[in-house]
């Protein structure tokens, strides 16, 4: 265990900039996401929660494949390089890891999605424990320790004014030396009774026992038939907002852009939320707003669950809770369920 | 609220409404949702407090389309979304029958946060039959109160009145929220310099996540299909790929609803990263009373407006 003042936080930055990008909380006209940094960045690691979640780090909202010209009679097909420097992702809270760990179950799977896969193998996660979980979060219900985040290279503690720093990987160990000037000697005890702090907090915290009964893998058909749906969907407009402030959402759409001396094909995040998601040549297969709706309830509760041994897609981070412009999420979704004893 | 469901229940019994449109309970007071209610029964779900800051209009022209009157609960300002979707022959007249419910000014659990507010319990004086002027509020961490106005919208600040612009019955009484000028915003931007305004709406417009929540909640915006939906539009209305093309993105926005936009400000209330996109409409808003007089959409179905009506003492291009 190692620590670091928190006043010398800007150091330790610089420090892993110098081999690393470093990705981190920002704070820009007001709202705090993750963004790279850079000396004049304005870093917030207070706020709990970034309104986007981190993933774009692994999996950017938009991405060129590759580029196709054309000169005179031959065509070049110029295929987007791979990520091969390092970069670091401070900062990511214990739901927004394992929003990454359900990424690679849909990514590193066969076939492997060689742009993730560069990214993850040059990725290092520095994970931070939440410090003040809120009462939108949920991360329990699906198994996860806000206090000490797993699936990190390095797991981080903000103690008083103090940043407590443990390297859990070789590649946190490895960060962890390239900054070691910079550190001290941490000791356990202060992490562990900041543990203890932080899970007084959770047991607060109502929907962190909110109970998935009935969903998982054993359902099929049952809550896909439900009623229910045709109701709960009513006041969605039909924004991406909850898809797009999701850390697990993985659905991607690709298109041509014509450059006008050739074509950019690209991939950017699709939101089952929109008209056009799966819309194919044939036509859609969801045709309604209640099914796409439906959708991506079934998709994070029963489908993956069904398909990855049990782990669900969703990771209780509650930014679609915070965020859904007419008050609608997940967990309204799992207690309407409850309450019908469906 | 009790007078709301009372009233509505005789209007579902005695067959003058089909259905309800209002608000549902959430699961914390901060979160209702707009719902449909069918039946006296389900009314046991209702609420109506300062919560409900939700613009039932744009429902409306989906409920224009099933069988039988939709009872709508509308606050003033949103009457004239109705107004103008009427206008714009969006929604049936006779397919709605208007409660117009007052109105003390609409909070949010978002404007609590920004006052420091967090993980709200529970909230006592925000109901309609409140003074609303003082919030109690029981927080996770512990109880505090606050200013009803300081957890309010920004367009309560600057709300154009009490007035309904149309309705079949009201219920409820409203109260003046105004302590600040609608253009007050528009003219701080208009006096920066153009590098200084390019640098302003770059840092705001570059939060944005094409989530479009905006568009999809904006009643001006009531196209059958976007265009930035089209399959064989470039431009896609989901992909992040530069700062220009959301700048391109709400921009045309802006110039699509110009002359329409009534100023509700659910555009502003749902952006997920707190953009001002207000600001952008407002400043046409501005610019047609200034060079056309007075202009309020949405105050008439009639009758001709500034921007789809010619006159020989129009404004020229670059005027502005």
């Amino acid at each position: 265990m190692y620590k670091i003042a928190k006043e010398n936080l800007p150091d330790l930055y610089e420090a892993i900039a110098e081999t690393n990008t470093l990705y981190i909380p920002v704070k820009k006209a007001g709202q705090t996401n993750f963004e790279q940094w850079t000396r004049s960045a304005e870093v917030d690691i207070k706020t709990l929660k970034t309104v986007k979640s981190p993933k774009d780090a692994f999996f950017p909202q938009s991405e060129n494949l590759y580029t196709c010209g054309k000169e005179g009679k031959k065509i070049t097909i110029t295929l987007e390089a791979l990520t091969d420097e390092s970069f670091v992702v401070f900062g990511m809270k214990a739901c927004d890891v394992r929003g990454v760990e359900v990424l690679d179950k849909v990514f590193l799977a066969e076939p492997v999605d060689t742009f993730y896969a560069a990214r993850r193998e040059h990725g290092i996660i520095v994970a931070m424990a939440c410090n003040e979980p809120e009462l939108s979060c949920f991360c329990k219900v699906f198994g996860i320790d806000c206090t000490e985040p797993s699936g990190a290279d390095v797991i981080t503690w903000l103690i008083g004014d103090e940043l407590f720093w443990r390297p859990v990987t070789e590649k946190g160990e490895m960060l962890t030396d390239s900054v070691k000037r910079l550190l001290s000697d941490g000791d356990d005890a202060a992490v562990e009774a900041k543990r203890e702090e932080i899970s007084k907090i959770v047991s607060k915290i109502p929907n962190m026992r909110l109970s998935l009964d009935g969903w998982g893998r054993d359902d099929k058909l049952e809550r896909f038939n439900s009623p229910l749906w045709e109701d709960l969907y009513k006041p969605c407009i039909a924004c991406g907002t909850c898809t797009f402030v999701c850390p697990t959402c993985q659905c991607y759409d690709i298109k041509d852009y014509d450059t006008g001396h050739g074509v950019q094909r690209y991939r950017c995040w699709d939101s089952c939320m929109y008209s056009d998601f799966t819309l194919m040549a044939h036509g859609n297969n969801r045709t309604s707003q209640m099914q796409r709706f439906r959708q991506r309830f079934m998709h994070k509760l029963v489908y993956f669950p069904t398909n990855n041994d049990g782990m669900y897609s969703c990771v209780g981070c509650g930014r679609c809770v915070n965020k859904c412009p007419q008050n609608l999420n997940i967990v309204k979704v799992i207690k309407a369920f409850k309450k019908e004893g469906v | 609220m009790q007078e709301l469901i009372n009233r509505t229940k005789e209007l579902l019994a005695d067959g003058t409404v089909a259905r309800v449109l209002g608000w549902r309970r959430g699961d914390l007071p901060t979160n209702p949702e707009p719902a449909y209610f069918n039946d006296g029964e389900s009314l046991s779900e209702f609420v109506y407090n300062g919560f409900c800051g939700a613009n039932l209009s744009k429902y409306m022209i989906e409920a224009s389309e099933l069988d039988g009157r939709t009872l709508v609960f509308l606050k003033p300002c949103d009457t004239y979304s109705f107004n103008q979707l009427l206008k714009e022959n969006r929604v049936d007249r006779e397919k709605a029958y208007i409660i117009g419910v007052g109105c003390k000014g609409k909070i949010s659990e978002a404007s609590l946060n920004a006052i420091g507010i967090k993980n709200v319990i529970d909230v006592k004086g925000a109901e309609l039959t409140d003074a609303c002027d003082t919030l109690t509020i029981e927080t996770l961490t512990g109880n505090t109160t606050c200013a009803y106005r300081d957890a309010m919208l920004e367009r309560c600040h600057v709300c154009r009145g009490k007035e309904y612009v149309v309705y079949d019955e009201l219920i409820g009484d409203s109260a003046d929220t105004v302590d600040g000028d609608r253009f007050d915003e528009v003219r701080k931007i208009e006096a920066m310099s153009p590098e200084e305004r390019f640098a302003f709406f770059k840092a705001e417009l570059s939060k944005c996540i094409r989530c479009n929540a905006c568009r999809n909640v904006c009643p001006a915006c009531s196209c059958r299909k976007c265009v930035f939906d089209s399959t064989k539009f470039d431009s896609a209305q989901k992909a992040n790929s530069d700062s220009f093309e959301e700048k391109m993105f709400h921009i045309i926005r802006a110039f699509h609803v110009a002359g329409r936009c009534t100023d509700c400000g659910e555009c502003s209330r749902v952006c997920p990263q707190g953009i001002p996109l207000h600001l952008l409409n407002r400043k046409f808003i501005k610019d047609i009373n200034t060079l056309y007089g007075d202009f309020c959409a949405g105050e008439s179905a009639e009758g001709a407006t500034p921007l789809t009506s010619f006159t020989f003492g129009d404004a020229e291009p670059g005027t502005v």
